[in-house]
């Protein structure tokens, strides 16, 4: 749960950016980065492995402006997103208040997706949370693929695999080009303080 | 299980005075306490130095997390000593109650030993108040 301290009227939020490897989680962040620096007051923290893979996370804190007189910091984290390392995505999954779910379209990827995705679900319950319950947005990302002529899966197809039952918001995105990425920023961050506003009356 | 502490004003306020008398009068540079999220509950610094105490937060759980998670494969409960030591600063962590820690950034002027002592006592007077 997100951290209200009463005294400075501040609150934290943790917005984890979750999905199988390689599949622009980081590209994300680093857009996000670069895109509102002016906002960002301290440096993105990355915590890499040999051949540029994120071993245990990426860290972006950031100010959003304030709510009910409590000024809101963001923070983004992404999970290591290869499968051997469930252990440290657990880790980062611990008191998250909302989700992005950055699925990769190339066609190739389409069983890693929802494998990744079933890996959230069961994640979140050893936390006692339901991916029904938590604010979710669902990203579909690598959508500038097709104009190189690398087959990806089409919006429907991946809101069939991805988004049947769950019924989250969804972008597509290319996180490379910057497309949708601060869009689904901004939405996962609505759906996120918005299921705080009560807490904070 | 998720964590769900929440503190009113005044336990912060109280908090506060426990880390001003036993850390930060005694040298220490800046203490944070924090949860296991990587969220800062207090942050108090002595005035020489300013960290960016959000990153260090968000590291500093992820590194409890991955050395708690190593005691286990070897069969202990828990590491009692966490400490990273530099060649000017170093950092020391305690555990508070489940799901909070104490993070001590400190400089060769205080004494590792005193140090531990003094978070003992300030871990003490904290768990009263929650």
């Amino acid at each position: 749960m997100a951290l209200i301290n009463p005294k400075k009227k501040e609150v934290q939020v943790k917005i984890v950016y979750y999905g199988p490897g390689r599949g622009g989680k980081t590209t994300n962040l680093e857009y996000i980065n670069k895109k509102f620096k002016k906002r960002i007051q301290n440096e993105m923290v990355t915590v890499k492995t040999y051949g540029d893979r994120t071993l245990f996370f990426d860290f972006l804190p950031f100010d959003i402006g304030e709510i009910k007189g409590h000024s809101i910091k963001v923070q983004l984290y992404t999970v290591p997103g290869q499968v051997k390392y469930n252990a440290t995505r657990r880790l980062v999954l611990r008191g998250v208040d909302g989700l992005v779910f950055v699925a990769d379209s190339m066609d190739l990827r389409r069983e890693m997706n929802i494998r990744s995705l079933q890996n959230l679900k069961e994640n979140l319950e050893t936390f006692n949370k339901n991916i029904f319950n938590i604010p979710l947005v669902l990203q579909y990302n690598k959508r500038d693929l097709a104009e190189e002529g690398i087959p990806i899966l089409s919006v429907d197809t991946l809101q069939r695999d991805m988004n049947s039952r769950l019924r989250a918001p969804a972008f597509p995105a290319s996180a490379v080009k910057g497309e949708n990425v601060a869009a689904t920023m901004k939405k996962i961050i609505a759906l996120t303080v918005g299921s705080l506003r009560k807490k904070l009356e | 299980m998720d964590f769900t502490i929440e503190f009113d004003k005044q336990q912060i306020e109280s908090i506060e005075n426990i880390l001003q008398e036993e850390l930060i009068d005694l040298g220490v540079q800046s203490v944070i306490l924090m949860d296991l999220a990587g969220n800062v509950i207090v942050n108090l610094e002595n005035g020489d130095s300013s960290h960016d105490v959000y990153s260090l937060a968000a590291l500093a759980a992820g590194n409890y997390g991955a050395v708690s998670a190593m005691a286990n494969i070897i069969g202990e409960q828990e590491f009692s000593l966490l400490f990273h030591k530099g060649e000017e600063e170093s950092i020391h962590f305690s555990k508070v109650v489940e799901d909070l820690l104490l993070l001590t950034i400190f400089n060769k002027n205080v004494s590792l030993g005193f140090l531990r002592l003094k978070v003992a006592e300030a871990i003490k007077r904290i768990q009263v108040l929650i």
